[in-house]
């Protein structure tokens, strides 16, 4: 039996485009909403996966504002069995500080595995796995695409400079998950359900934060733009394929 | 004195790396010409001296050994962190590739001193401050860095990669590193090559086609498939086609994808997101298919077709066959 920690984090959905607050600290997603990384996605669903596998259970984790219940109800409802919410301003949080908190919830009870997202689509740290494995005197494993356990070894499979990377790690164990490897599963219905019902356990940190160093965000100058518009529809075919043969790409 | 992390393959030294190197260089000039080692863990190329004194590094300090024959992120830290003791370094860096940035994230993490990953720019050397990409290029952090060492990675492509003018000595210098048990815990057990192909082919193309959302579901990419084909060349895709399951990962082009740099790059129905944008600006030529004219890739391309990828791309297959007949 694997119990399993996901710890995922609230960040704006950046699929349209990037704004940035007034005070020039995060990411506006007033326009925008909100979501999880798609690695942290592809780790809840690792969880869901190892936890079936070994009769284990799933607790999904989120440090940040109130409005961070709303990520834990997706986690849960495609398979985490609980949550917790470390409540904190997460402008004034440094990795350093994501990774104390999360040892915290760690070290107060007994998950073997903790799976977290390699990089974070907001302030891609990289580091707060490695961090945490560090506070918890754990192996840590980064990058991973797929895994399972059995009894207690973590088999888990990244994509690496030279190809597909295999490692086999002793629980307890620290892995970060990249995407690429596993399909998040959608909630059903009865999922959504369920995720409802759950009382999601509130905490608050555990020390004065030492932040992450920010003085600003900014965005990066536009790209020149200097299209040449060839036409539109089908009937551009002929320049299209005339302009591709002189590019000396087809006959 | 800088410490470089410099990542090798069976090919010789990684190209980030080299751009690394370069970073450094400037960051050297700043600091009155503090020199510049690099460490290398593992089986090393043959001319590894050779290249990296013609980049102007002074010791390289390596790891070598059964121990690290497989990579291990905390045996490398240990390397790292010796090669430092060495020879005292007050800045360490890698390029930011995903095990880049995990060796110096090891290293701060063991010094306890915070890391910046993908960094494009310095101001200052004290306090050390860095301009580093966040939301994948899409914006940019200006990040104090508080303690020494000044721990960060350096984002690929931020810098070309150039030789020195004065070229360093490049002496090998043997490291010798005192693991723990628990460094060799997280290690490599097996590396296999072959499903990377994929990836590779995609890498090396002269001809890319890209297909995006536009495509509209997993049965939409029958024409570009046959456009890539009939240009003798790969499909590639953007997050939303991987990230719905249409298509395949080794597929997609950007930040969290491959990287390409083909002759021709023919995006139809993709938006040109930021980090899309990361993974095929090197293209020489962008030719974008997309029903908004205003699409950042349509205005970014060299070339642009406003139109219904359904309707131009088999329009394209059909002329190219008329004309060859
Ligand atoms: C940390 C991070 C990393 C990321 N890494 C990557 C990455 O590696 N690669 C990547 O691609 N993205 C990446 N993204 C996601 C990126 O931000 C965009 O969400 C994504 O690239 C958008 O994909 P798209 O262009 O296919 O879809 P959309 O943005 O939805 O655009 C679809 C486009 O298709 C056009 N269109 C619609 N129908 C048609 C039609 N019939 N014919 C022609 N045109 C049509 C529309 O006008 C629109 O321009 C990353 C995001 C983050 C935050
Ligand atoms: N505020 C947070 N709450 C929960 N998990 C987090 C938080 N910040 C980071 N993480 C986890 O750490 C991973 C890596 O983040 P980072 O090191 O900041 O790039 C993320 O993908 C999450 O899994």
């Amino acid at each position: 039996m694997t119990d399993v920690l996901v710890c995922v984090k609230r960040v704006p959905d950046f699929s349209g485009e990037v704004l940035l607050t007034e005070d020039a600290q995060s990411a506006d997603a007033r326009f925008v909403g909100y979501t999880m990384s798609n690695h942290d996605q592809c780790a809840v669903e690792l969880g869901v996966q190892v936890a079936a596998a070994t009769d284990g259970q799933v607790t999904v984790l989120s440090i940040g504002t109130a409005d961070s219940v709303e990520q834990l109800r997706s986690a849960l409802g495609v398979g985490a069995t609980a949550a917790v919410l470390v409540e904190a301003d997460p402008v004034a949080l440094g990795p350093a500080d994501v990774a104390h908190e999360i040892a915290q919830v760690v070290s107060e009870r007994d998950y073997g595995l903790v799976l977290l997202g390699n990089d974070a689509a907001d302030s891609g740290d990289f580091q707060v796995g490695i961090r945490l494995g560090h506070e918890l005197s754990r192996p840590v494993v980064t990058g991973v695409q797929t895994l399972s356990v059995d009894g207690d070894t973590v088999s888990a499979r990244a994509d690496g400079p030279d190809g597909r990377e295999k490692y086999s790690v002793p629980l307890p164990a620290v892995v970060t998950v990249m995407e690429g490897g596993v399909e998040p599963r959608y909630p059903t219905i009865t999922g959504r359900m369920k995720a409802k019902k759950v009382e999601v356990e509130n905490r608050s940190l555990s020390r004065e934060p030492v932040g992450s160093g920010r003085v600003k965000l900014t965005l990066p100058p536009p790209t020149p733009t200097n299209a040449e518009v060839l036409g539109e529809g089908p009937e551009t075919a002929k320049v299209v394929v005339d302009l591709l043969q002189k590019l000396g790409v087809t006959r | 004195m800088i410490l470089v992390y410099v990542e090798t393959s069976a090919e010789g030294i990684q190209e980030v790396s080299l751009e690394t190197v370069t970073f450094a260089r400037t960051l050297s000039e700043a600091g009155n010409g503090v020199p510049i080692d690099a460490v290398v863990v593992g089986p090393a190329p043959n001319d590894l001296s050779t290249e990296l004194a013609s980049y102007g590094v002074r010791n390289v300090h390596h790891a070598s050994g059964d121990d690290f024959d497989l990579f291990s992120g905390a045996a490398t830290a240990s390397a790292v962190i010796a090669a430092r003791q060495v020879a005292g370094s007050v800045v360490v860096m890698a390029g930011g590739t995903n095990r880049g940035n995990e060796v110096v994230a090891r290293v701060a993490t063991r010094l306890d001193v915070p890391m910046a990953a993908n960094v494009v720019s310095f101001h200052g050397l004290s306090p050390f401050v860095v301009t580093r990409q966040v939301v994948g290029g899409a914006a940019l952090e200006e990040m104090r860095l508080g303690k020494r060492p000044a721990v960060f990675s350096v984002a690929g492509h931020a810098v070309e990669p150039v030789p020195a003018e004065t070229p360093g000595a490049g002496s090998i210098v043997p490291l010798a590193v005192d693991l723990a048990p628990e460094d060799l815990l997280g290690r490599v057990t097996s590396v296999e090559g072959a499903d990377t192909d994929d990836a590779d082919s995609l890498k090396s193309a002269r001809v890319v086609v890209g297909a995006g959302r536009g495509a509209g579901g997993p049965d939409g990419f029958g024409d570009v498939i046959e456009l890539a084909e009939l240009l003798g060349g790969t499909l590639g895709v953007s997050r939303v086609v991987t990230s719905l399951g249409w298509r395949p990962h080794h597929e997609q082009v950007g930040q969290t994808g491959s990287r390409i740099s083909p002759e021709v790059y023919i995006p139809c129905g993709i938006s040109g997101a930021i980090q899309h944008w990361a993974g095929c600006a090197s293209s020489k030529v962008i030719l974008a298919i997309n029903t908004d004219a205003e699409a950042p890739m349509m205005t970014k391309a060299t070339y642009a077709v406003v139109g219904d990828m359904h309707e131009v791309v088999p329009a394209i297959n059909e002329e190219i066959r008329r004309r060859r007949g």
